[in-house]
C-alpha cells in the first residue's frame, strides 16, 4: 500500500497514526505540509527506521517551497509528480492521511 | 486617528494552508493605517521566512519575497520562537535577511528579525493592545 501524509507532524498527528498502522511492506509519501517530517529535527526519528529501508519518499516540488532541500534527513527519496504516480501503481491501494 | 500595538501570530507554514499568506495582506493593511505592528512566528509559522523558497514545482505564487517588503512600511519588529527554531533543526541563518532603514539612525540598514526564547515572546505579546492569530 502507499500511504500519504499531507500534514506537519508539528501541527497533527497524522503521520504518527499513519505509522501506527502501516505494515511491513507499504511505504510513506510525504506531500505538502508532510515534508516537514522529511527535514533534520527533532520529529525526524519517527520515521528514521523506514527510511533506512528505503520506504519513505517525499514529493520535491513541495520539499523545495519550503526551503527545505538541503536540510533532508537521510534516506528519503525524493519524487516528482510522475514519480508520484509510479509509486500509485506500484503500490495499488493508496491511503491519504489527511 | 489613534494608533494601536497591534501583533500577528503566524503559526502554520507557507503553502499547506491559506492563513500564511491571509496575514501578510491583513499585516500591510495595518501598516497602511499607520499602526504599531509585530509579527511573531512560532511553531510552523518559522517557515515562511525560511531563506530559499522555491515555488515553481507546485504551481503556488512565491510570497516570501513580499516580507523583504515590510521594511518600507515601517514593519521592523519580527519576532522569531528561538524553541520552534529549534525543534525543527532550523537556526537564524536558515533565515532571510530581513532588513529596515532606521530613519534615527541615519537610513542605517538594520536586520527585522529577532530571535527570542518563548518568555520573551509572552512579555513582548502582553505589552500588545491587539493579538492576531493566524
Amino acid at each position: 500500500m502507499l500511504h500519504t501524509v499531507n500534514k506537519s507532524s508539528f501541527e497533527r498527528n497524522s503521520l504518527k497514526s499513519c505509522l501506527n498502522t502501516i505494515d511491513d511492506t507499504s511505504v510513506i509519501l510525504l506531500i505538502e505540509d508532510g515534508v516537514i517530517s522529511a527535514a533534520k529535527n527533532t520529529n525526524a526519528s519517527m520515521i528514521a527506521d523506514l527510511a533506512a529501508q528505503g520506504r519513505v519518499y517525499a514529493l520535491q516540488g513541495d520539499v523545495e517551497a519550503r526551503g527545505i532541500s538541503s536540510k533532508l534527513a537521510d534516506n528519503i527519496k525524493l519524487v516528482d509528480y510522475a514519480g508520484f504516480v509510479d509509486l500509485v501503481v506500484e503500490h495499488g491501494t493508496a491511503v491519504s492521511w489527511v | 486617528m489613534a494608533t494601536k500595538k497591534f501583533i500577528y501570530l503566524n503559526r502554520r507554514s507557507s503553502f499547506g494552508t491559506v492563513y500564511a499568506i491571509e496575514s501578510l495582506e491583513v499585516v500591510l493593511i495595518a501598516a497602511a493605517f499607520e499602526q504599531d505592528v509585530s509579527l511573531a512566528f512560532i511553531d510552523d509559522g518559522v517557515y515562511q521566512i525560511v531563506e530559499g523558497q522555491n515555488a515553481d514545482g507546485i504551481g503556488m505564487k512565491n510570497f516570501s519575497k513580499t516580507f523583504h517588503a515590510l521594511g518600507d512600511y515601517d514593519i521592523n519588529k519580527l519576532y522569531v520562537s528561538a524553541e520552534s527554531l529549534e525543534e525543527r533543526g532550523l537556526s537564524a541563518d536558515d533565515l532571510m535577511p530581513l532588513v529596515y532603514e532606521d530613519e534615527d539612525d541615519d537610513w542605517v540598514e538594520k536586520p527585522s528579525i529577532k530571535v527570542v526564547s518563548n518568555v520573551k515572546l509572552s512579555k513582548i505579546m502582553s505589552e500588545q493592545d491587539v493579538c492576531l492569530s493566524f
